[in-house]
């Protein structure tokens, strides 16, 4: 579904990603750990079209898998020549580290809006009212979100854990096919982890892919990844299997770093 | 009738033989006094001439570009207009005053059912007609000397009283038209008297249908607002291509009275708008907010003084400017508070997004303070789109225009909440989303 092919990125004079090399598969969940300042929230920002940042080298392809089944290879994009906003209709979604906050856009508005533009971009009719609140109500339950926060101003005074659960919410509302957790965990409490994570799992479906980007092993007790790679100084150096996870939990970052370096 | 016009002569002295030919033959039934009046105010017109842009307060506005053309205030024609009148006015149970070039064209208050002792009708008949001796009381030659042009030329508008304790539930629309083929000067006036404890609430709409030369719009609107009373008063200037508006409100406020005003500017405009508000007794409360929306050559010009005479008197002013294209937006607003004037909260903001390199806005807030228990402030920001809540929302799947257009909506949203009428409300909404979709 996803493939990245030496990746290199940043901003001007400085270069983040130094060939990243990622293969990701429908249906599979690949977490990316790193200590800060590896470039995971690089990557996830070039992943969603971020503009600031300068591709220097390298390839990203998005495949999805076809809605009629005529096999993901026909419908390869060049995802470094789409704009957010193509992307996001083609199925990406990036859950935001930093979720903005926007005064006087209500969310619901923002949502229909989005979903209606996702829609005619697939050359479906506006979705219908009813049908748009009724699926509100559905994937508001999904992340325990309360109604009265979906009327609200885009994140405009929600809490940390409020905005997380937002975007779990966004993502569950817009269904995309690759999903892009940045530092999720973030600023969450046992609870709200908890909530958010049961959200991501009740989404997980063998068409739908999820990089999950975190410094802490914790989410992976809740979300858990089929794949986990290292990301140190702006390349992937490790990958394994999920216990690769408490392996680094047990022995940190470092134990990685001076193994790739000897 | 027309004046023969030169335009290498000054702009009082080309106004000079058009102002005798008014008072001989327009304004020739009219009483003496109103008569007297008029040649005071044209005296004092004369003197002072049109502001030059060494005038710190026309720094930026430049007026004598705007009366540079071969215009004439002598005219008065029949026009046909055809258009969906309808859409123009926000309610359909409002009464209804349509104005064309500055005369009345047709109004419905013969068949509102107004409250006894209410009047809302036109200057020039109602007005001098039946209510000579009010007329008498109220008209003023105050004002700045674009005023005192207006206070001798007038030759209509509206004329609203509202008795004491009446609180007139359906709002008075007032519509404005500049049409026609002639390049003219329209000088157009409104008296609002609102008695002690009275209330209304008066939505103006201006804009310009089948013109084809440049107009230029000189209104003046004095406002009387009585102990305790309550007026809105919303100024709406829309789609006024080819047209030059400078305007005035001289509001004078009473005890325990409160004033609410918008004014709304929504591009193809060049527009100069003054708003002069003495709180003139205890406890008073004024609310002033401002949205323009401008691109191409627009230039809107909102200049506010709020001069606070007695205690305990607050004042909040609220200005939106969104701005593209090679527009420019000025914001001057002053607070001048009076040694007696303690405990006044005077409050003042001025907001403004850049849409392209080529528009600027300039802003400038004055305090002049001699009271020393107050609190007053004053703010202004002048900004960009917010590239991160742009890539949060494209990030979603929205078009750059859907994303901009979401945000411009809801900046302008602030503006349009402090209006207390709903139906203008959702009228406004859905014209500022049209606008903003151009």
């Amino acid at each position: 579904m996803l493939s990245i092919k030496n990746l290199r990125a940043g901003i001007p004079g400085n270069e983040i990603l130094k060939g990243i090399n990622l293969e990701v598969k429908a249906g599979e969940v690949h977490a990316i750990m790193g200590p800060n300042g590896s470039g995971k929230s690089t990557l996830s920002s070039v992943l969603a079209g971020k503009e600031n940042y300068q591709v220097t080298e390298g390839e990203i392809w998005f495949s999805p898998p076809s809605p009629r089944g005529e096999g993901s290879g026909m419908r390869r994009k060049n995802l470094l020549e789409m704009s957010p906003e193509e992307r996001a209709r083609e199925g990406v979604f990036l859950a935001f580290q930093y979720p903005v906050e926007i005064p006087g856009v209500s969310n619901i508005n923002f949502l229909k809006t989005a979903i209606n533009e996702i829609r005619l971009h697939r050359k479906q009719p506006p979705m219908e009212t009813k049908d748009f609140l009724k699926l509100i109500k559905e994937k508001q339950a999904l992340v325990e979100l309360q109604g009265t926060l979906a009327n609200r101003s885009v994140n405009e005074g929600f809490s940390g854990g409020e905005k997380k659960r937002n975007e779990i919410f966004q993502m569950a509302v817009l269904e995309p096919t690759l999903c892009i957790l940045d530092e999720t965990d973030s600023g969450l409490d046992i609870d709200a982890l908890r909530i958010v994570a049961n959200g991501v799992n009740k989404l997980r479906s063998k068409d739908r892919a999820f990089v999950v980007i975190t410094h802490y092993q914790r989410l992976l007790d809740h979300i858990i990844p089929d794949f986990v790679h290292v990301l140190s100084n702006g390349k992937i150096i490790k990958s394994g299997g999920k216990e690769l996870a408490l392996e680094l939990e047990a022995k940190g970052y470092d134990w990685i770093k001076e193994k790739d370096q000897t | 009738m027309n004046a023969v016009i030169d335009t290498s002569a000054t702009v009082p002295a080309r106004l000079e033989g058009e102002f005798k030919t008014l008072l001989a033959k327009t304004f020739s039934s009219e009483p003496e006094w109103l008569k007297e009046k008029r040649k005071a105010a044209f005296d004092s017109f004369c003197k002072a001439s049109l502001p030059t842009r060494k005038n710190e307060e026309y720094k930026y506005t430049d007026v004598k570009k705007v009366f540079s053309g071969e215009f004439t205030s002598v005219y008065n024609e029949a026009h046909k207009l055809s258009l969906d009148f309808e859409k123009l006015f926000v309610e359909k149970n409002s009464v209804k005053l349509i104005f064309v070039n500055g005369w009345l064209h047709k109004d419905s208050t013969l068949s509102a059912k107004l409250p006894k002792g209410v009047i809302v009708g036109n200057l020039a008949t109602d007005g001098l007609l039946i209510h000579s001796g009010f007329l008498k009381k109220y008209l003023r030659n105050d004002g700045d000397t674009l005023s005192r042009l207006n206070a001798a030329l007038w030759t209509d508008g509206a004329f609203i009283y509202i008795p004491e304790n009446v609180q007139l539930e359906t709002p008075i629309e007032i519509l404005h038209i500049s049409t026609g083929k002639k390049e003219i000067l329209a000088s157009f006036r409104h008296l609002i008297v609102a008695g002690k404890n009275s209330s209304v609430s008066v939505i103006e709409n201006n804009i310009s249908v089948d013109l084809h030369s440049h107009v230029i719009v000189n209104f003046h609107t004095d406002i009387f607002s009585g102990e305790d009373s309550k007026i809105q008063f919303y100024r709406l200037q829309n789609d006024c291509k080819m047209v030059s508006q400078i305007t005035s409100i001289n509001v004078l406020q009473e005890k325990n009275s409160r004033f609410d005003t918008n004014t709304i500017t929504l591009g193809r405009a060049w527009a100069r708008n003054n708003l002069n508000i003495a709180l003139n007794g205890e406890n008073c409360e004024s609310h002033l907010n401002g949205l323009f929306i401008t691109n191409g050559n627009d230039h809107v010009d909102n200049h506010t003084f709020i001069r606070h005479n007695k205690p305990n008197c607050r004042s909040n002013q609220l200005y939106k400017g969104i701005l593209d294209g090679r527009s420019t937006g000025i914001f001057n607003g002053k607070i001048f508070v009076e040694r007696d004037a303690q405990k006044t909260n005077a409050y003042q903001s001025s907001k403004n997004i850049l849409l392209s390199d080529a528009a600027a806005i300039n802003t400038k807030p004055q305090l002049e303070i001699y009271a020393d228990d107050v609190k007053c402030s004053h703010g202004s920001t002048t900004g960009q789109l917010n590239e991160e809540a742009m890539f949060y929302l494209r990030s979603r799947g929205l078009s750059e225009d859907s994303a901009r257009n979401l945000l411009l909506f809801a900046f302008a949203g602030d503006v349009i909440e402090k209006i207390q009428n709903e139906p203008l409300k959702i009228y406004l909404e859905e014209l500022i989303s049209q606008r903003l979709r151009k």
